[in-house]
């Protein structure tokens, strides 16, 4: 196993075709054509993820909780416009306080067509735990590694081909503050966003519990039933055994039932009215 | 046929008892279990362990419990050291740019055209000066303080300084994440307060809320850093008065956390009651601040944005000063009726009319306290030689004059201390106390914190002076 952070070529190179196809626009654009979502822990360098795709000079600090509103910004990367959205940093999805429950409520309801999670490469076991969370309720995601000039100096080797088979996403390596892998990242995303990607990400396992995993298809069955075309069914049925207040208004609000009707294929603006983004 | 969604929540309601209430440990377990797995199989370690790891070191001394509360005293004072020392000199210069230059050359310019006087009274001596006087008064110690705080923050020194508080936090009843969200009160305390989101129980959101006042926020370091440096480093030897300014800064900060402490116990006995919840909080790893960028970002982000904020609220503060003062009624100004209307209550507290109606002017910013104050003194006190009239900011050709006018208006280092605590321990600025109310949409809770801090802040003040005068210092 080497050290493998700059698998693709070009990266932290500030002339090479794909930085050039980038163009900063700021928050000054007025239509999209994708939305991108930034989620990950507190303090894995989001916000400095954010500034490097967007431009914009967003203070970052060194420490968890900075980031607890979202912070919306756009930029352009082949020919295409994204919106990108950066979510408060979380240690779970659970929804237990109000930034968790941002996070989540976009991710499941904005239904971005790109979920980013940015992982701290030195912490990687406690990232991930958010990383599986985000990829039970959406396919389409990006794992960015960041912090990789960190690992290095902590001389930790991470396998990302490895970690990419494992989660069935894209992993890009990247060291977000020194501007390496954002290039990388850029063609990741654009890959997903356009269906070029298609991730078929990790989903947790059977919970080693026959009874449970018994009720739970039961129970994924009738979600389905109910909300015919919903992508993530199991993950409603567990939050709904789980005894998750919020998943119980969203059904009973219908808000749940809008993302099955197809709510993926409606146009930006919309998708971003229903989660409160201003567009 | 019934409905869908609510056949849908009763299958899981009758599910859900077949599972068992295990159910959410199960899952977490089983995606603690997962993100373990993957992470070893893609993790390799080094075969040894470092034999002196540098961050491990670090956070020994920084959050020591014989060391931790020390080196933070020390090194808030140091930064603050510099501040001072470093801001004298570019305030004086730009104050005599901007006020003793511009402002003479600017009336000379309006009365050549034939401007009538009241319109360059309101434009060039109210609006024009009290945003020239926000500059002059602001810039450098900000230009000078921000990166610094700055520079501390990308370090990853903050989560220490939220370590060595979460003990003292839960036993005063609140909640541990509460020191994040009242350092960065230390910033601008509408963020603060918004920071408060980071908190799970609204019980102790609450009390991290009604407290984030007590954080020192950037518009009111410039008005202690000046009145410790005018009052407090004066009354030593000059070698020593940097260093004693510094100190009493610190000291009210230190003072705000005291009473951050003591009024979160308060509530969680009282309006709050409950029990502290546990958290974990990561220490981030020490990451060397990118030097110029954190200028560039602390530079654009902070001081500038900070600043625009204080001219944007000092214009029209300026304007309403300079009419009240203009606008007479039985043959005194508005400002001087309502000045000694207030002086009677003003005194009672150390303070005076001048002070109080300066907090009633500047609610929309604490940033523009001084220059109001200033401008109030002068028309009050009815100083000649300085100013052209009636609530026109007057020139001053060094930073004693500030004393001197302040002298004239009557101050004494009471007046000074009780100034420097009353700024600590006063009502929210209006944006903060907007924003109270869109976090908790609770009018209640809002008027809790707008009245709970000043009711407290005329307590102190009032203590403060009578014993002082009791005792015959004052």
């Amino acid at each position: 196993m080497t050290m493998t952070t700059n698998t693709l070529p070009g990266s932290a190179c500030a002339t090479c075709p794909m930085n050039r196809h980038l163009a900063r626009l700021g928050v000054s654009m007025d239509s999209w054509d994708y939305v991108v979502a930034l989620a990950g822990n507190p303090n894995t360098g989001k916000s400095t993820v954010f500034n490097a795709l967007t431009g914009l000079r967003q203070h970052t600090g060194n420490w968890p909780g900075k980031t607890v509103a979202r912070a919306e910004g756009g930029f352009e990367y082949g020919e295409k416009r994204y919106k990108i959205v950066d979510l408060p940093g979380t240690y779970s999805l659970l929804a237990t306080s109000a930034d968790e429950e941002i996070a989540r409520d976009f991710i499941l309801f904005g239904q971005p067509d790109v979920t980013v999670i940015v992982v701290d490469a030195t912490r990687l076991e406690r990232n991930l735990n958010l990383a599986l969370q985000v990829l039970e309720i959406t396919d389409k995601a990006v794992l960015a590694l960041n912090l990789m000039d960190e690992a290095r100096r902590h001389r930790l080797v991470v396998d990302e081909r490895r970690l990419a088979r494992d989660l069935g996403v894209p992993v890009v390596p990247m060291s977000a503050r020194r501007g390496e892998g954002v290039g990388e990242l850029l063609q990741m995303v654009h890959g997903v966003a356009t269906g070029e990607i298609r991730p078929r990400p990790h989903r947790l396992a059977s919970t080693r519990d026959a009874a449970l995993d018994r009720v739970l298809s039961q129970l994924v069955a009738r979600v389905e039933a109910a909300f015919p075309g919903l992508p993530n069914a199991r993950w409603v049925a567990l939050r709904l055994l789980d005894d998750d207040a919020s998943i119980e208004s969203a059904i009973r609000d219908g808000s749940l039932g809008d993302l099955s009707r197809g709510l993926q294929t409606a146009p930006v603006a919309e998708r971003l009215a229903l989660t409160g983004v201003a567009s | 046929m019934s409905d869908p969604a609510a056949d849908l929540l009763q299958t899981a309601r009758a599910l859900r008892a077949e599972v068992g209430a295990g159910l959410h440990d199960q899952l977490a377990e089983a995606l603690y279990t997962d993100a373990a797995h993957l992470a070893d199989r893609a993790v390799t370690r080094p075969d040894e362990r470092p034999r002196f790891d540098l961050d491990r070191a670090i956070d020994r001394l920084v959050t020591s419990r014989t060391w931790g509360f020390p080196i933070m005293i020390l090194l808030l004072t140091v930064v603050f050291w510099i501040t001072i020392q470093g801001a004298n000199v570019p305030s004086s210069l730009l104050a005599t740019l901007l006020l003793d230059k511009v402002h003479p050359a600017l009336k000379d310019g309006a009365s050549a055209l034939g401007v009538p006087w009241w319109l360059s009274g309101v434009l060039l001596d109210g609006a024009y000066l009290a945003g020239a006087w926000v500059v002059s008064v602001m810039l450098p110690p900000m230009a000078i303080f921000f990166p610094l705080f700055t520079l501390l923050e990308d370090f990853g020194y903050l989560p220490r300084v939220a370590f060595n508080l979460d003990r003292l936090f839960s036993r005063a009843g609140a909640h541990g994440k509460q020191a994040l969200s009242m350092t960065m009160g230390f910033g601008c305390n509408a963020a603060g307060v918004v920071a408060t989101r980071v908190i799970d129980s609204p019980r102790e959101r609450l009390i991290a809320i009604l407290t984030n006042n007590f954080a020192v926020c950037n518009g009111r370091w410039p008005t202690l850093i000046m009145v410790s440096t005018i009052f407090i480093g004066s009354a030593v030897p000059a070698a020593l008065a940097g260093l004693v300014s510094a100190a009493a800064v610190v000291s009210v900060a230190v003072l705000g956390v005291l009473l951050t402490f003591a009024v979160s116990w308060f509530l969680s006995r009282t309006m709050l009651k409950g029990q502290a919840s546990v958290f974990s909080l990561e220490l981030p790893p020490y990451r060397p601040p990118r030097i110029w960028q954190t200028l560039y970002t602390s530079v654009i982000d902070r001081t500038l944005i900070v600043l625009w904020r204080a001219v944007t609220m000092a214009v029209p503060a300026g304007v309403v000063i300079w009419t009240i003062s203009n606008v007479h009624v039985g043959g005194e100004s508005v400002a001087e009726h309502l000045v000694s209307l207030l002086d009677g209550f003003g005194w009672l507290l150390g303070l005076n009319g001048v002070i109080l109606l300066a907090y009633i002017v500047a609610i929309p910013a604490n940033e523009i306290i001084i220059p109001t104050i200033l401008m109030l003194t002068v028309l009050t006190a009815r100083l000649s030689g300085v100013g052209q009239g009636a609530g026109v900011m007057f020139e001053l050709e060094s930073g004693n004059a500030i004393r001197d006018i302040l002298h004239a208006g009557g101050w004494t280092t009471l007046t000074a201390i009780n100034l420097m605590l009353f700024s600590l321990i006063h009502n929210p600025c209006s944006t903060t106390i907007l924003t109270i109310y869109h976090e908790t949409r609770s009018l209640k809770w809002t008027a809790v914190a707008t009245a709970l801090p000043l009711l407290l802040g005329f307590a102190v003040t009032f203590t403060l002076a009578t014993a002082a005068r009791l005792l015959g210092w004052a």
